[in-house]
């Protein structure tokens, strides 16, 4: 699966995007985050602020309990902060 | 219902015009222009001078956040038309970041939609900012003042 950061979460993790392979027992997106901020200091770092983070299944906005299913992409996203 | 995502610059005069060119039920036309400003001025966060700031957003994804926002405008007001154009990049103070249009036959509905247009284009579309200050980048932080905004249109 893939997984694409924006904004500061991308510029803390190091990466635009990356390909991961969570273990079956990450369901939700709330589950891959988890998992995510476990597989490097950078991602640690990145997730210690997830409360905040929005998340996107092929590129449809959801609630972070959504079970991830068949997605191919997942994106992590900090508040958007558009318009003056 | 027009959207446009662009790095370049726009005319507000010539886009008002062409609105209202050929289409003799409007009769009020609402539109808003958001500017960098020079100073974050929120209290609480910081007070760097910005000497400029940079627009990410999504694209693709963007662009369907835009016209879905619009796509609400018309369903609960009377427009004949509405426009949304938001550049991205980097931007110095001064310059123009959004305009949101909203045009009716009269002037509540068009004060209303435009007014609903960017309170929820803030909160609803795909664009981070990132300020460049004496001290460094510095992300922009999302205001409870902008959901709250956002907030009162909910149905």
């Amino acid at each position: 699966m893939k997984v694409r950061y924006f904004a500061w979460i991308r510029q803390k993790v190091g990466v635009a995007e990356e390909e991961v392979s969570p273990p079956a027992d990450v369901r939700t997106i709330q589950d891959l985050l988890d998992w995510l901020a476990r597989t490097s200091p950078r991602h640690a770092e990145a997730f210690s602020e997830a409360k905040v983070f929005g998340a996107a299944l092929d590129q449809a906005i959801m609630p972070l309990d959504t079970p991830i299913g068949a997605a191919r992409e997942v994106a992590f996203f900090p508040p958007f902060t558009g318009g003056l | 219902m027009v959207v446009r995502v662009q790095v370049e610059d726009f005319d507000v005069g010539g886009e008002l015009d062409a609105i209202a060119r050929g289409n003799p039920r409007i009769g009020a036309i609402t539109s808003f222009v958001g500017l960098v400003r020079d100073m974050h001025v929120k209290e609480g966060y910081h007070r760097d001078a910005v000497k400029a700031l940079t627009l990410e957003h999504w694209p693709g994804v963007t662009d369907k956040a835009l016209a879905d926002i619009e796509a609400e405008a018309h369903r609960r007001w009377s427009l004949d038309a509405s426009l949304i154009v938001h550049r991205y990049g980097r931007l110095e103070p001064g310059e123009r970041i959004v305009l949101v249009v909203a045009a009716s036959p009269h002037r509540d509905d068009a004060f209303d939609a435009c007014r609903f247009l960017i309170d929820w284009l803030k909160t609803k579309a795909p664009f981070w900012k990132v300020e460049d200050t004496p001290s460094g980048e510095k992300w922009v932080a999302a205001h409870g003042d902008d959901d709250a905004a956002a907030k009162k249109w909910e149905p």
